[in-house]
Order: C-alpha cells, then structure tokens, then sequence
C-alpha cells in the first residue's frame, strides 16, 4: 500500500473516476486552468480538456445550480466550492433543489451531484471562512453528508459519492490535505452511512470525524501512556449518521466523549449525545462530555484561534473528566 | 363503579403492612390478577393482585407507609368516571390522599411528568399534593440522597443487589458502574461492609424476638429411616423424573398426621388464650441466597401425599425465583426445617412465631444398629423438636415424637 497525501488520495479519486466514467465532470472556480485552489485538479485541465473541467464564474449558486442540472440529465458532476462557508450562497440549490427534486418529483430524476467542499478552520482565514458549518447541512433530509478523517477513507469515499444516485455534500477539512496515510493500490470503495472503529480500546468511546479524528488519534497515543485506553469510532459520514459501532462501543465502556470542530450547541455532539441517551440509557455511567468550538465568531488572531478550536489537550480532559 | 382496595391481610397475624412500591401507577390500567403493589409484612415482601379489572384512579398511600389490615389503600374505577374520595372511604380514611385527578388527557399530561406538578396544580384538585407527589421530586425512583448511574441501577437490578447497601466512589457519592462490580466480585482479602437486606432483617428481629421470650425446650429423637427410603426408591422408581417424591414429602406428610392428636403443638398463644387452629399448614423452611423463607403446605394432613408434593415443588420454585404469593408463605402453623441435604446429624430450631413447636431434620445416616441383639447396617435420621414450655411440655411433647415416629417408620400408613 502506498503512503499519499489526503490531497493526493482525493485527487486520485477524481481521476480515476474520470478515467472510469466519462458523464464525471469538474466545476468550480479556478479548478481548470489553475488547478484547484487546494491543488487537488492540478494537470486535470491539461489531461481532460475543458469540456470536462470547466472553471465557473464566482457564483456559487450558479455552481450548484449548474451542476444540479447536469446531474438531472445524465452527468456525474463533481462541483468543487472553494471554501463550505460559501455554500451558504447556494443553500438554496443545496437544499431545495439538490436535497429535494427526487422526492417532489416522484423518483422522476435523480440527482447524482457530489459537492466538494472546504471546510474547517485554523489557516487564519477569519470567522466568515473559516466555519464547520457540518451540522447544519446534515440536517436536511435528502442530502448525504460526508467527512472523511484519513486519505484511505477520503478516496473510497468520494469514489462512492460519485458512483452513488444522491446527492453528496463532501467536506474536506482545509488543514489535512497534507496529511498522510496508507491507501491501498487497487481500485475499492468506502460504503456511505458507516461509521468505523479507527482505534480500539476499552476506557471511554470517543467519537469523531474529519479533523477530530487525528486530534482524537493524538490524545489516545498520551492517554495510552496513563494506562487509558479509548475507543475512537469515526462517523465519516454524518448523514446518513450510522450510530451501531457508537452505541456497540459505549455499551462496554459507559462514556462517552464526543469531539467535533464546529460549535456545541445544536452540533453534531449534541446528536450522537442524545442518541446515545435515547438508546444506551441502562450503560451509561458518566455524563456524555462534549468538545466542540468556543462559542464565538473563530477569531482570526493566531493564538486566539488556537485556542477557540478544540485541541488534542481539551480531548484528554475530557477523557479525564468522563473517567 | 369505583372500589375502594384495602389493605389486604396476608396472614392471621398480620395486623399492618408497609406498601413498598406501586407497581401500577395513578391512571394506569390494570387487569385482574396483575400485580398492584408490593407489601411487606414482617415476614416477606409480597406482591398483591388486583381482584379486578379497571384503572388505578387514585394512590391513598405513599409508597413506604405502613397501613393497618383492611385500611383503603387505593381506588379502582374506569378511566373516566368522576371520584369524590370522601364518599368512597369516608372521612375516617387516610388523613392525607394523593391527589385525585381525572384522567383526562391533560390531567394524564400532568401526572406523567411528575416533577412538573406545580403546588398549584395540586391545589387545583382541591386536595392536598401527599407524600407521593413529594417523592417524585427525588432522583428516579430511587431513595433520596442515594445517586446512581443508570448502569449501575441496571447491573444492581439484574444481580439483585440493594444499591443502598454501596458507598459510591463517583461524584457527589454517586454509584458507578465500578462500584456495583466491585460489590459483586468482592474481594477476597478486603473487610465487606454490607447493609442487611431486608429478608435478613426481618429473619433477624423475628428469631432474636422468639428465643429471647419463648421459653424453648428441645427433645431429640433418632428415628429408623429404612423403611421410608425403601418405599420412596421404590415409589420413585415408577414415577417420572419432575414428580419425584422428596424425604421431605414424606417428613412434612408425618408431622402433620402427628398433630392431628396433639392440637397443643398446633397452636399459638395469644395472651392468656391457647388458640389450636383448625387447619394443619405445615411451614417448609426454604433456604435461599438472601436468606431463609418458609412456604407453606396447606391442610398438609388431608392432602394425599402425592399432592402435597406436587404443590410444595411448586411453591418452592416460586420462592426461588422470588414469585411467592401471599397463600405460598402465610399462615403456617407448625414448621418442619430439614438441613439433611447437608451431612450433618442433627441442630436444633428456633420457634417461628405465633408457632408453639419447630421439628429440625438431620440427614439420613447409614450406621451399625443393634435390632433383635445383632449388629447390623442401619439407616438412621435424627430429629429435634423445639416447642413452646408455654404451650406445652416435656411429655406432651415426647408423645407427638413417638407417633410421629411411628408414622415415619411405617411410612406406609401415609399412604392412606
């Protein structure tokens, strides 16, 4: 198996992808002649054409809308949107259109659209483009939201997206294209709506996704060293939001820790929690401790940042404070 | 038509009984031989059934009160029918109700959410709140002060362990998980601090309260087990393995043939009164983890042996599956202990009160025998009545002995 980066392993998928299946195609701004603000196009343009890598004008709804309709007649569109705090200019084609027209129009078309995008913070971008606005868009019905923690899980998970018949929100965390990690030389594909088990333990499950899980890998390797063992089982997929290795884990070890970089309130902790209170009540041992961002606009000071984001330590403590 | 359900008397001398829990809550339905509530008397904690269909309109006591025989505990009614409390049990009822309500859905909205009922909503029923709607402001349903984790409520309720009886380690004292397994497993070296359970509490006051006040005596008979354990092989032998008589059967069969000559054994004094009672209900001593219980063998003289054993392996499971009914464990009225099943020659009992004698069974030993001047191989059992001097003496006492052992050494005549 080869080590690449995150990067790397979802520029594969696209590639391959393309190479597979030619109705596959790539819209967004500056994914063409520049090769994707995160690189992740580069060489596609030159390879593909323009026919099948289209830069688009700074319009995100008119991304999604385009791409939509692709999807409606026929095409694979991957739509990419530079950062996810710009879908909220295409909410409407997101989660009317996109989310919706299978079900309002009876099964009459589908739409197979695969929508990358950025998310995350700690790149100093500022509080308008640097959300994890993850939850809200795990809300809706309809669409299928995917955030991948590992390039293994990145590129069988977006090859999925793009194979599958809905439509897929794919959330790419801005600081783990660099991150590197064993992917396997063959062609295969990650299931959507299944949740995975990336480190066993028997102390406290704590569940995680995207850039959580590396912090949560982090703070199992010090916790390890007290003699804590914890289970990390990541979600990858927040909608649909597979809770059987959640609720299998937290029934063996009664507490729960659940870490997301978007906000606490109303978030993604706050669903696990209350699912887990909802169908493990007899195991629990110890309040269910969420760690989540601080409660304001992400500052864009460097150390004001740091430390509004939750951080490998906040993972521990709360580790600690569940035990 | 609503009822009023009283207070049921589950045995002669049981006089007050303490509702432990509401198994059926206000405005719950309930069918006819469902269990209502649990009530200790002094001597178990029993579950009552309901003795007809309808629904539990109103709780007239809180949940561990103690309520005298025949005093009204709750009313049963249909769900919508309207509930004067006074009228049904009248003023010299329970000074403090629980709050009446209608079932209507709102008011079945309120009494779902127990911690929301508002002194005000309360007041609006015209009667007082009572102490049930206090304990609702508690932890769940446990005592208060007393916190758990659901876990640790589960594994205590699954193993039957009493959490009251655990210090926790968690915050605020509260019992983990850890807690309730280290309680569980023990551990060999450390000193076990562990709070009575009820049973033994009970079995504790009652024994302590018969050996200091009854004048026990004690004759000790060694009977000729032989012919008994012949004719039990050879009944067993033709019967199917669940109807397999017990020496017991045949033990309990012989005590209660013997007391039909001897009423002063079958009898409990109350003040200056000797009270010999009609029937003969022998009390079987079953002994289970938490302690000891006696069940009871009705009219144990008139029934054939082979239905007294039918009926006493019956209520024996019971017990041991912590089922009895309030028949199975009451009104025992002379009570045979047999410790045979564990190799020892003989003990002796303590009285079980208002009983006036207790028959202790050793096992069934083989030894030499001296019979007709021979040494030969024997099988002997001996027994030891406990009586009450007040009741009776020494010799009354020795001549039920000697017809009870003519019984079980021609054990043939229990056939008949």
């Amino acid at each position: 198996m080869a080590v690449i980066t995150m990067r790397e392993a979802i520029s594969q998928a696209l590639w391959e992808e393309m190479e597979r299946d030619e109705r596959v195609i790539i819209l967004g701004e500056e994914v063409g002649v520049w090769g994707g603000t995160y690189a992740v196009t580069k060489g596609f343009y030159d390879h593909f054409g323009p026919e099948r890598v289209r830069d688009t004008p700074i319009a995100e709804a008119v991304i999604v809308g385009a791409a939509n309709g692709a999807a409606m007649a026929g095409l694979r569109p991957v739509a990419e949107l530079m950062t996810i705090n710009f879908a909220f200019l295409a909410m409407d084609q997101i989660v009317n259109h996109a989310a919706k027209l299978r079900y309002m129009f009876g099964g009459q078309m589908s739409v197979p659209v695969v929508i990358r995008a950025v998310g995350g913070g700690g790149r100093q971008l500022g509080a308008t483009h640097s959300q994890t606005p993850d939850a809200i868009f795990a809300h809706f019905p309809g669409l299928k939201v995917v955030a991948p923690g590992t390039p293994h899980d990145a590129k069988g998970l977006l090859k999925a997206a793009i194979r599958g018949e809905d439509p897929v929100l794919f959330i790419e965390h801005a600081t783990l294209y660099q991150f590197r990690g064993e992917v396997p030389d063959e062609d295969y594909l990650e299931p959507i709506g299944v949740s995975k088990v990336q480190r066993p333990g028997s102390d406290v499950t704590v569940v995680a996704y995207s850039k959580t899980l590396q912090h949560s890998l982090q703070a199992a390797e010090q916790l390890a060293q007290e003699g804590i063992q914890i289970e990390i089982v990541d979600l990858r997929s927040l909608r649909p939001l597979d809770m059987g290795p959640v609720l299998e884990s937290f029934k063996r070890t009664n507490r729960a820790v659940i870490v997301e970089e978007g906000w606490r309130s109303y978030g993604v902790g706050a669903e696990v929690a209350a699912r887990i209170a909802e169908q493990a009540f007899d195991y629990l041992d110890a309040p269910i401790r969420r760690v989540a961002q601080a409660e304001v606009p992400l500052p864009y000071n460097q150390a004001l940042e740091q430390m509004a984001l939750p951080q490998v330590d906040d993972i521990v403590s709360a580790v600690r404070e569940v035990l | 038509m609503a009822t009023v359900i009283n207070m049921p008397k589950l045995g002669f001398d049981m006089a007050e009984g303490r509702l432990i829990r509401w198994v059926k809550a206000q405005d719950e339905a309930v069918q006819k031989g469902e269990v209502l509530a649990e009530i200790e008397t002094d001597k178990a904690t029993v579950e009552v059934e309901s003795q007809e269909s309808g629904v539990v309109r109103v709780h007239l006591v809180a949940e561990n009160s103690l309520v005298p025989v025949g005093s009204p505990i709750a009313i049963l009614g249909t769900a919508d029918e309207a509930i004067d409390v006074e009228a049904l049990v009248g003023k010299s009822g329970p000074a403090r109700p629980a709050a009446a309500k209608p079932a209507s859905p709102e008011a079945e909205t309120v009494s779902l959410r127990g911690r929301a009922e508002t002194p005000a909503a309360a007041a609006a029923t015209g009667l007082p709140a009572g102490p049930h709607a206090l304990e609702d402001e508690g932890d769940g349903k446990l005592p208060a002060g007393l916190r758990a984790t659901p876990v640790a409520r589960r594994l205590a309720r699954e193993r039957g362990l009493d959490l009251k009886s655990l210090s926790g380690s968690g915050p605020q004292g509260r019992i983990l998980k850890s807690d309730v397994e280290s309680a569980l497993t023990g551990s060999a070296a450390a000193t076990q601090r562990v709070q009575l359970s009820k049973l033994r509490a009970i079995i504790g006051r009652r024994m302590t309260a018969s050996k200091q006040s009854l004048p026990h005596f004690y004759l000790t008979a060694d009977l000729d087990a032989g012919p008994l354990m012949a004719l039990r092989a050879d009944l067993n032998s033709r019967m199917p393995q669940d109807q397999q008589f017990s020496v017991n059967d045949f033990l309990v069969k012989s005590a209660a043939l013997a007391l039909r000559e001897f009423p002063n054994l079958n009898a409990s004094l109350e003040g200056e009164e000797i009270v010999r009672h009609g029937q003969i209900n022998i009390g079987v001593a079953v002994a289970m983890d938490e302690g000891l219980l006696t069940v009871v063998a009705r009219d144990a003289d008139q029934k054939p042996l082979r239905t007294l054993s039918a009926e006493l392996r019956q209520v024996v499971a019971r017990a041991r599956e912590g089922r009895v009914r309030p028949a199975d464990i009451e009104g025992s009225t002379f009570t045979v202990s047999n410790l045979g099943m564990f190799q020892l020659d003989q003990f002796t009992a303590i009285i079980n009160p208002p009983e006036a004698a207790i028959l202790a069974v050793g096992s069934v030993r083989q030894e030499p025998v001296v019979v007709d001047g021979q040494i030969t191989i024997g099988r002997r059992m001996r027994v030891t009545l406990s009586a009450d001097h007040r009741v009776t003496d020494g010799a009354e006492a020795a001549r039920w002995l000697q017809v009870y052992r003519s019984y079980v050494e021609h054990p043939v005549h229990l056939l008949v």
